[in-house]
């Protein structure tokens, strides 16, 4: 079973919702990522959403975007990512990382050899935001073939027969675009997210995810009481932003403890 | 020849082209796909189409022979398609009129749209003013400040020009963020793509209204020469030129089809926009492509003299010519091309883009290499009006 499935049987046996944090990974240096990670786990994080920057990332927002540009200029890759997975497996062997990112870092590679490497060095899944499903089926069978779960996303604009196409390829989690807009937008609409999921659990019995636009303890915890899944990104990186790489770790736990803490009170 | 029926209903040119963007533009696609679709089956539409090519841009622009420039090469005749005088001065009026009608007919009031040089935005923002839609582009701040004349032209026709200052401030970062704009306005806006890159249906939609250039050639070589030219050639940035003069010529056969790329400072110094010649194939923008690229994957930054050609993509129809062999593809450097700017100037009278002198440098190159009785048909795409600071700047003129 992956390691996705079981973090999220786990916390249905407990009646506890996933919080998915996510950090772009390099940012704003390499040595500083794995040290995050941890502390995103020892706040309550369940899954950890890892984004691979790519010099165009056309769906993010400017907060995002710094974070790819920052880690790029570092010199971060795929590559290297694998590696800081493998770094953060040496001491963490539960907590799953699911790899976020463009399309173009994984054809450069291939899709073979990205998916075994991935596998290898302890991904478990994989969201790729420019291929939607009709692109995918050769890569999401790659990726089932090395144990990944191929994570797809829907939006607000997603029909019924896209909804069902997106849950016949996909596997682990299905991640809900809360917002019409990129990454980082502000003011969520917590009662049309509740409008749309029963469309959403009628063509896949996958837990369902939620994010972009989710920045604080209180929006988490109403997003929980309708989701499986609340995934933060763009309040972290505001916040590594606001850091220094002494005061960053202490920083983001203490964030996203908050988030836990309103997502476990509204539970 | 096999029939050419490109690209299929995915958006697919072989490996290349389909639809790489995330999930939320995705009905916004297939919207389109379905509005153009019924469009092409309405008389109507098609009448308003050609009406305002004919009245508003200018249309047929004419084919010209430059005797003088060809005697002097010495070898083939050169004919120019002067898609220099049309309204707004380039070829990329053609589409700009198509896709504001097709914004009209779904009833978006608001287009948006990239821009390099400031050619594409000048005509969106001209047929944004002349069907009373609000306009916004999106423009690199690096070209913002090379273009100004055109910035001011947008602003003059109304369009609100938002400088973009992410990655290299250039093309390809305009189109980065036209895309975030039409993420998030979805609902109420028209996203006008200058070229024949994005993701499907945009590469075959944009293709069909440029198409029109190489429509009219076909009738006017029969018309002035009596045949077919035997080479037609056009430079390729994004590749919406190139693809209007060959895509009538694909079934004809004995035409050669040859796209100039922007070779720069030379492919051999890593300085160039060459993405045929020199990249690999990948995905960026919504389609796969060949892309410059370095080996993670992430995007270089390109140069050439000219904006418009300063792109790391290609649309993904160029890709699939250049590997069935339909047409081929070669580099102009940037000298090369200001050479040929120069010579049209002096020899006929005729100032044209930057972009345009890479194809005409090209036919400078080969004219001589053939026989007197031979046809070079070069896409005039641009008038040059817009490059004076540059190629004034280059010869060390201050204005």
């Amino acid at each position: 079973m992956s390691r996705i499935k079981s973090s999220f049987d786990r916390l249905n046996a407990q009646g506890r919702k996933a919080l998915i944090p996510f950090i772009t990974a390099g940012d704003p240096d390499a040595a500083l990522t794995v040290p995050l990670m941890h502390a995103l786990v020892e706040a309550g994080a369940d899954i950890i959403e890892l984004g691979v920057p790519f010099s165009d990332p056309m769906a993010d927002g400017p907060t995002i975007q710094r974070a790819s540009e920052r880690a790029l200029a570092k010199g971060m890759s795929l590559r290297k990512v694998f590696e800081l997975v493998v770094t953060f497996r040496a001491t963490n062997q539960e907590t799953p990382i699911v790899l976020m990112g463009y399309a173009n870092p994984i054809e450069a590679m291939g899709a073979e050899v990205f998916a075994a490497a991935a596998s290898k060095s302890g991904v478990d899944g994989v969201l790729v935001v420019d291929y939607p499903p009709e692109e995918s089926a050769e890569f999401s069978v790659a990726m089932k073939q090395h144990g990944l779960d191929p994570i797809f996303l829907l939006a607000p604009t997603s029909t019924e027969e896209r909804i069902a196409g997106a849950a016949k390829l996909a596997s682990g989690y299905v991640y809900y675009v809360s917002l019409k807009g990129v990454t980082g937008s502000a003011a969520l609409d917590v009662g049309a997210v509740a409008a749309r999921l029963p469309a959403i659990r009628e063509k896949t019995g996958l837990p369902v995810g939620v994010g972009f636009g989710i920045r604080d303890a209180e929006t988490a915890g109403r997003i929980a009481a309708i989701a499986d899944a609340v995934v933060v990104g763009s309040r972290i990186i505001e916040e590594i932003e606001k850091s220094t790489p002494e005061t960053a770790c202490a920083n983001v736990k203490a964030l996203v403890s908050s988030i836990r803490r309103g997502m476990d009170a509204a539970a | 020849m096999q029939m050419y029926d490109l690209p299929d209903a995915k958006g697919h040119f072989g490996p290349y082209g389909g639809l790489f963007v995330s999930e939320t533009l995705i009905p916004a696609l297939d919207e389109l796909k379905e509005a153009y679709a019924a469009a092409l089956r309405d008389p109507q539409f098609i009448a308003e189409f050609e009406y305002d090519l004919k009245h508003y841009v200018g249309r047929p622009s004419p084919i010209y022979h430059a005797k003088r420039w060809s005697d002097i090469l010495g070898g083939a005749q050169i004919y120019l398609k002067r898609e220099d005088l049309n309204h707004t001065g380039a070829h990329k009026i053609n589409n700009c009129i198509g896709q504001a009608m097709l914004a009209r007919r779904m009833g978006k009031p608001r287009v948006i749209a990239e821009t390099g040089a400031g050619q594409h935005g000048v005509a969106t923002a001209t047929v944004a003013a002349r069907y009373g839609m609000e306009c916004v582009v999106y423009m690199g701040s690096e070209d913002v400040k090379r273009q100004a004349a055109n910035v001011y032209r947008m602003k003059l026709l109304g369009a609100t020009v938002v400088p973009v200052e992410s990655g290299s401030k250039t093309l390809k970062d305009a189109l980065n963020e036209a895309m975030r704009d039409w993420v998030t306005n979805v609902a109420d806006t028209f996203y006008i793509i200058g070229t024949v890159a994005g993701p499907h249906p945009y590469p075959m939609l944009v293709r069909d209204f440029q198409a029109v250039i190489g429509k009219e050639c076909i009738g006017q070589m029969q018309e002035q020469c009596g045949r077919q030219p035997d080479y037609a050639i056009a430079c390729v940035g994004g590749g919406s030129n190139a693809m209007g003069i060959f895509y009538p010529y694909i079934p004809v056969e004995g035409v050669k089809l040859i796209g100039v790329e922007a070779a720069g400072e030379g492919i051999e110094t890593g300085r160039h926009a060459a993405s045929l010649s020199a990249g690999r194939p990948g995905v960026l923008h919504g389609n796969r492509t060949y892309l410059l690229q370095n080996e993670d994957g992430q995007i270089i930054e390109t140069h050439s003299i000219s904006a418009g050609l300063d792109y790391p993509g290609v649309g993904p129809e160029h890709a699939w010519l250049k590997d069935s062999g339909r047409a081929e593809y070669v580099g102009i450097t940037d000298a090369e091309a200001l050479k040929a700017f120069h010579d049209l100037c002096r020899l006929e009278g005729i100032i044209p883009a930057l972009e345009s002198s890479h194809a005409l440098a090209y036919a400078a190159k080969l004219a001589p290499t053939l026989a007197k009785d031979k046809i070079l048909l070069v896409n005039l795409s641009g008038r040059g009006d817009k490059d004076m600071h540059t190629v004034a700047e280059k010869s060390g003129i201050q204005f």
